[in-house]
């Protein structure tokens, strides 16, 4: 049913991954991700998959979890890898019609391949080590210079947070008015396509009307309690950088270091 | 004859999960036809997994429930037709509302069950009838009416399939007391007319002993009493244990009967227990002149 979805992915543990700030782990990712694709040759990939590993395994969360985040994009991992293994340059090893595979073709298929991989698993890391509010609020904070220029920054961030925080309300809802609707007979489990998105209406119109109901509920009760938009406004949590955050900093920028030393030592692959 | 009967019917959520709740356990009843059955329990006692089995909307995992003597799931594939035939009314109806019209969401029901217009038009009119909204009403948007119309209009909705059974999960929560009167005396009118089996789950001792013929007690996911109203209501003690109480006329009447009154500590309802106490009293007085 409904409310079978697992929502967020936040998985709570106690390690230092999980209490490194929001800030610091999100433009390490962002970082991280780009060096991924700045590797030129399989030791600095090697390197730099190492690395994300290492972190992977540092949050105690299990390695199946990360590896299970890859179903979501296997068709594209397989996709890519194929493209790449006949679409190589050089001896042909296996020809059949215009279809070849070569040495460079394998080469780029396992480069891919190995790339997409890591770069999803360690996007994961962000996620599941970091709770739906610290997130929000870690974006809200690397956004706010964009205050300069107008972006309504913690608006933006306060409806990232109200959408996150109502998700659950809303499934359990939608649950309540789909056995309603079943209990008079709609069937939403039989039929084609057709009939079964027809037979969301009953489901969609009170859904739709409650929301609003609901926003409006919400902005009045905001109101009583003087929220007035981001201005002014302090927090209970203040984020602080500690001392694990200048660590994971230092160590990752030895990383970067290291995969732009090794791409310029060893000859590109690809 | 029994119209429902449930054998040892037990309900986990979550099952195999880290989050399993055991929410029904090894419950058996029978329910006669045309009774009006009150369901209490503390909350989380399992009151509304039950009535959701009852109609077919979740799923046994152990026992087996049977509607006028068949097994509801011997067909699975047939079970809305157990839908239409044990009407449901869910807590909070008014949210269920979507139609432009008024008497277009009441014949959402019987457009499901696939009648004929006629049909539908006077099963529309008489379940608006019986919920007592006004002809004129049923062109209306259902978002126009107010709260306690809307409550009525999402009932006729499913009076209007015209159930064998109908269960109501706290049709009375939130209502004024006016409203909560109104419903209760039609929802009590209906019984008597159609002479349905009618399920009322509720919280409100009260409404339960006004109009309940025997009472099903739910504590913990399991049946802790089936029996008819007077009997559950003096066993006050054994109520309490389970986070329920008796109603508040009983409750004085059982003080009065201990104090050495001579009054009848089983009356469900205000205006029995002014009488018992009215009659009391002229004794007493008797006695001293």
């Amino acid at each position: 049913m409904v409310r079978d979805i697992t929502l967020g992915q936040y998985v709570p543990e106690k390690s230092l991954i999980h209490r490194m700030d929001a800030r610091v782990k999100i433009l390490l990712l962002l970082m991280v991700l780009v060096f991924i694709f700045a590797c030129r040759n399989f030791v600095s990939l090697t390197a730099i998959s190492l690395f994300s590993i290492i972190i992977i395994l540092m949050t105690k969360i299990s390695f199946i979890k990360y590896l299970k985040s890859l179903k979501a994009i296997f068709v594209i991992i397989i996709f890519t890898g194929i493209i790449n293994l006949f679409s190589g340059s050089g001896d042909s090893l296996w020809q059949w019609q215009f279809l070849k595979i070569t040495w460079g073709g394998i080469n780029n298929a396992i480069f891919i391949t190995v790339r997409i991989s890591v770069m999803m698993m360690v996007s994961s890391v962000l996620t599941y080590t970091t709770s739906p509010t610290d997130l929000t609020d870690g974006l809200e904070r690397i956004m706010s210079p964009l205050k300069l220029i107008h972006v309504k920054v913690h608006e933006i961030a306060m409806i990232m947070t109200i959408a996150l925080r109502f998700i659950p309300v809303l499934l359990e809802e939608t649950d309540k008015v789909m056995n309603a609707q079943k209990a008079r007979g709609s069937d939403m489990e039989n039929g084609n396509v057709f009939r079964r998105v027809r037979a969301l209406v009953p489901v969609l119109i009170p859904m739709l009307v409650s929301s609003f109901r609901r926003a409006g509920d919400l902005a009045m009760a905001m109101e009583c309690r003087c929220y007035n938009g981001g201005k002014g406004r302090t927090r209970m949590k203040v984020m602080h950088l500690s001392l694990t955050d200048l660590i994971a900093v230092i160590v990752s920028f030895l990383i970067f270091g290291a995969v732009i030393y090794l791409n310029a030592v060893y000859p590109a692959v690809i | 004859m029994s119209v429902i009967r449930a054998e040892n019917i037990g309900f986990t959520y979550g099952n195999g999960t880290s989050l399993e709740k055991t929410a029904l356990d090894d419950v058996s009843f029978e329910i006669n036809e045309g009774e009006l059955v009150g369901i209490i329990g503390h909350t989380g006692s399992g009151k509304s997994t039950l009535v959701q089995l009852l109609n077919g909307l979740l799923r046994p995992m152990v026992g087996k429930i049977y509607l006028n003597g068949r097994n509801i799931w011997e067909k699975p594939k047939k079970i809305r037709e157990i839908r239409f035939k044990v009407g449901m009314v869910f807590q909070y109806p008014e949210y269920q509302l979507f139609e432009e019209t008024v008497y277009k969401d009441i014949a959402f029901g019987p457009n499901n069950m696939g009648l004929d217009k006629e049909e539908i038009d006077r099963r529309v009119h008489s379940a608006a009838e019986f919920t007592g909204i006004a002809e004129n009403l049923l062109e209306c948007s259902p978002f126009e009416l107010s709260g306690g119309e809307k409550r009525r209009a999402a009932i006729a909705g499913v009076i209007a399939m015209d159930p064998d059974v109908l269960i109501l999960d706290e049709p009375t929560a939130g209502l004024d007391p006016l409203g909560r009167d109104t419903l209760l005396c039609r929802i009590e009118n209906y019984h008597k007319i159609r002479n349905n089996t009618v399920l009322l789950v509720s919280h409100s001792m009260e409404d339960i002993a006004r109009i309940a013929d025997r009472i099903l007690v739910m504590s913990h996911g399991k049946k802790l009493m089936f029996d008819t109203t007077k009997n559950v209501f003096s066993k006050g003690r054994e109520l309490e244990k389970s986070g329920l109480r008796v109603p508040q006329i009983t409750k004085i009447m059982q003080i009065l009967k201990n104090e050495g009154f001579d009054v009848d500590p089983t009356v469900l309802t205000v205006d029995q227990g002014l009488n018992e106490i009215l009659s009391a009293l002229r004794h007493t007085s008797e006695k001293i002149l």
